[in-house]
């Protein structure tokens, strides 16, 4: 073994090249199982092989030919992107505020929003669900955004708060004299360097929208507004006695592509080091 | 271009901290401009009630002799270089200074016109499609600039905008913003704690200390005249040496010795109402190497003859330094200039003396020697007030 902080030697790059294979691995054994199986034609499924022996598509046309999985895949879509258009944009303004200004009751929005973050969802999912149906919204993309906003919230302020704090202060006071009204300082100066935080606040909200189980099952009962999570647990095979862990294999799969697509698209946008050069240093 | 007036401006903290107390100050159409002081002493938020940055608790502030108290930033046509620079760092160097002239919704032929023109004056015309992050430090301090002067403002406010540069380039920089101030006529207030940038560029320095103007005149004449032993201790490097001293029967005894008083000091102090202790400040300059002296000069000065403690050789001059035994010179205001530069911790007894002598001088460290001081060039100072007891207005 070579030295702590000893210069790079092949042993060292082996050690560590090894130490991340064996991380890899034990991170995406289960999605690559999962792919694998998606992949099986249901006659082979059990087999316990972990490359199929006859790849079939067979899953896949299965979950695409009846309304059950289409519709989640749309719900699941609208309802993520809607609230994490909105929970970013509330974010942003808060999080901004948070930075920036002094204002009464600032330590107790950030506590408050703090707690919030911090309840456990499972305590909140009965009292939901009795609001819900008194107000009508049991069952409706508005009956799930609502929640994911507020759960969002905290976490896309918080973030976005530590953002706007890296932003020098300067930079405002400079577009201030140099004849910018507080909106096109924040437009044209603020917002471009904050870009990289909000892209990043976005993928956590998303992610977290995309992911939930909980909320979806409790506070949805039809495929009008059911998400793909909660789809996939009501997945049957095609007769009483077959298995459906093939269509639910295939479903899993496809409902990762989003998130993969997402992060990538964004993950572009994410500069590090955007606001270097910006004082001195 | 315009004159900007700070009549009885005061800025108080909502906790009632007072800032900045009630500074009257009138600068002049192109005159520039040195708010200078210790950290802390307001003149950065004197500089910031002028930008508008901070809101004036009290007075009135007029800029081309309109009252411009409750004008935002935007509207009172002046710019401002930050000690940071703030560069916007997504922005080109050209996007960087033309941003003004677009918020000001300039058309575009104009802005080319006018980023050119400002670049090639500071000598930026072939960064202009650099982004700040790849440009030194003096290349961004001269795109700050830039982005001021583009605009033809009423008034440039500069906000320490060398003290991020390393000593060679402030140096370098000093001259050239005085080149471009003249150049441009513009009216500039320009904040900074260094002494020696007050000294070498403005045409007219104030002095604050917590808050409170303590002199406003030419560097010259701050040098020469300093109203109280704040001023006195501040201008000037190395400052100026303090000595208790009593007044008795015409003359002063201090550690150096009885120093007659000439006529011009006696004269001053009858007019002053003068304590029988004084401090008395003398420059490093006003002392010389005895045997340099001639005879005339020798008996009407002061002398005295100790051991050297510290000789530093600059080639043009030598500067001598002593360790007298003795009650340092105490007073609020020194106490405060010792704290700001660092030196109120250096354990040491006694009052240490600066001397600025001849290269030509033989005094060795470490050996005795006899050191002459001019006596009309003392200066006389209340200990209790901080008041210099022999400044005139000349």
């Amino acid at each position: 073994m070579a030295g702590i902080g000893g210069a790079e030697t092949t042993g060292k790059k082996v050690g560590w090249g090894l130490l991340n294979a064996v991380v890899v691995i034990y991170a995406l054994f289960p999605v690559l199982w999962i792919v694998s199986l998606s992949f099986k034609s249901s006659a082979t499924l059990a087999d316990g092989n972990f490359i199929p022996r006859e790849w079939s598509l067979e899953n896949y046309r299965n979950i695409f030919s009846t309304s059950e999985f289409t519709r989640a895949l749309v719900n699941s879509i609208g309802i993520a992107i809607i609230a994490t258009a909105i929970a970013v944009v509330f974010g942003t303004m808060a999080a901004y505020a948070i930075a920036r200004l002094d204002f009464p009751g600032k330590n107790l929005l950030v506590g408050v929003s703090l707690l919030i973050a911090m309840f456990p969802q499972v305590s909140l999912v009965s009292p939901l669900f009795e609001i819900e149906r008194s107000l009508g919204l049991f069952d409706t993309w508005p009956g799930l955004i609502l929640p994911y906003i507020t759960f969002a919230l905290p976490l896309a302020i918080y973030t976005l708060s530590a953002f706007f704090r890296e932003i020098p202060w300067e930079l405002e006071k400079a577009a201030k004299m140099d004849g910018a009204t507080p909106g096109q300082a924040f437009r044209r100066v603020i917002a471009p360097l904050a870009a990289p935080g909000v892209f990043t606040t976005a993928i956590l909200v998303f992610i977290f929208c995309w992911n939930d189980f909980l909320f979806a099952i409790s506070l949805t009962s039809t495929e009008q507004s059911r998400t793909v999570p909660v789809a996939l647990s009501f997945f049957t095979g095609s007769s009483q006695f077959e298995d459906p862990a093939g269509s639910i294999a295939a479903a899993a799969v496809v409902i990762t592509i989003p998130i993969i697509l997402f992060v990538l698209f964004f993950q572009r946008r994410i500069v590090a080091g955007l606001t270097s050069g910006a004082v001195k240093g | 271009m315009a004159e900007i007036v700070l009549d009885k401006v005061t800025k108080r903290y909502p906790d009632g901290a007072l800032a900045v107390q009630e500074v009257n100050l009138e600068i002049a159409d192109g005159e520039f401009i040195i708010l200078v002081g210790p950290s802390g002493c307001g003149k950065s938020t004197t500089l910031n009630m002028i930008a508008g940055l901070e809101d004036i608790t009290d007075g009135e502030l007029r800029i081309g002799g309109q009252r411009v108290n409750e004008k935002a930033p935007k509207d009172r046509d002046i710019a401002m270089v930050f000690q940071s620079y703030a560069l916007y760092p997504h922005m080109t160097v050209k996007e960087n200074m033309a941003f003004p002239l677009r918020l000001a919704k300039v058309d575009n032929a104009t802005v080319e016109k006018k980023v050119k023109e400002a670049a090639e004056i500071l000598d930026l015309a072939q960064h202009l499609d650099r982004k700040p992050s790849n440009l030194s430090g003096g290349q961004r301090q001269r795109v700050a600039m830039g982005r001021a002067i583009v605009r033809n403002p009423k008034a440039f406010l500069m906000d320490e905008p060398l003290s991020n540069l390393d000593a060679k380039l402030r140096v370098q920089m000093r001259t050239s913003v005085s080149r471009l101030q003249k150049q441009l006529g513009t009216t500039t207030v320009y904040v900074t704690h260094d002494q020696t940038e007050a000294m070498t560029l403005g045409d007219r320095v104030v002095v604050m200390r917590g808050g409170v103007v303590q002199q406003i005149g030419a560097p010259q004449f701050l040098y020469d005249q300093p109203a109280n032993l704040f001023v006195a201790g501040f201008i000037g490097s190395p400052s100026m040496n303090f000595v208790p001293a009593s007044l008795e029967n015409g003359s002063l005894r201090t550690v150096l010795g009885d120093v007659p008083l000439t006529d011009r000091v006696r004269q001053l102090l009858e007019g002053a109402d003068a304590p029988r202790e004084v401090i008395m400040g003398i420059r490093p300059e006003h002392f010389e190497d005895a045997a340099l002296v001639d005879a005339a000069a020798l008996s009407s000065g002061g002398k005295f003859t100790h051991q050297v403690d510290v000789l530093e050789s600059m080639g043009s001059d030598k500067y001598a330094y002593f360790n007298l035994t003795g009650e340092q010179a105490a007073s609020a205001e020194l106490q405060e200039l010792a704290a700001d530069a660092g030196s109120d911790d250096v354990p040491g007894d006694g009052i240490s003396l600066v001397t600025r002598l001849s290269s030509a001088s033989g005094a060795v460290e470490g050996a005795s020697s006899e050191i002459w001081f001019d006596a009309d060039k003392v200066q006389l100072f209340d200990p209790a007030s901080g008041r210099n007891l022999t400044y005139t207005e000349r």
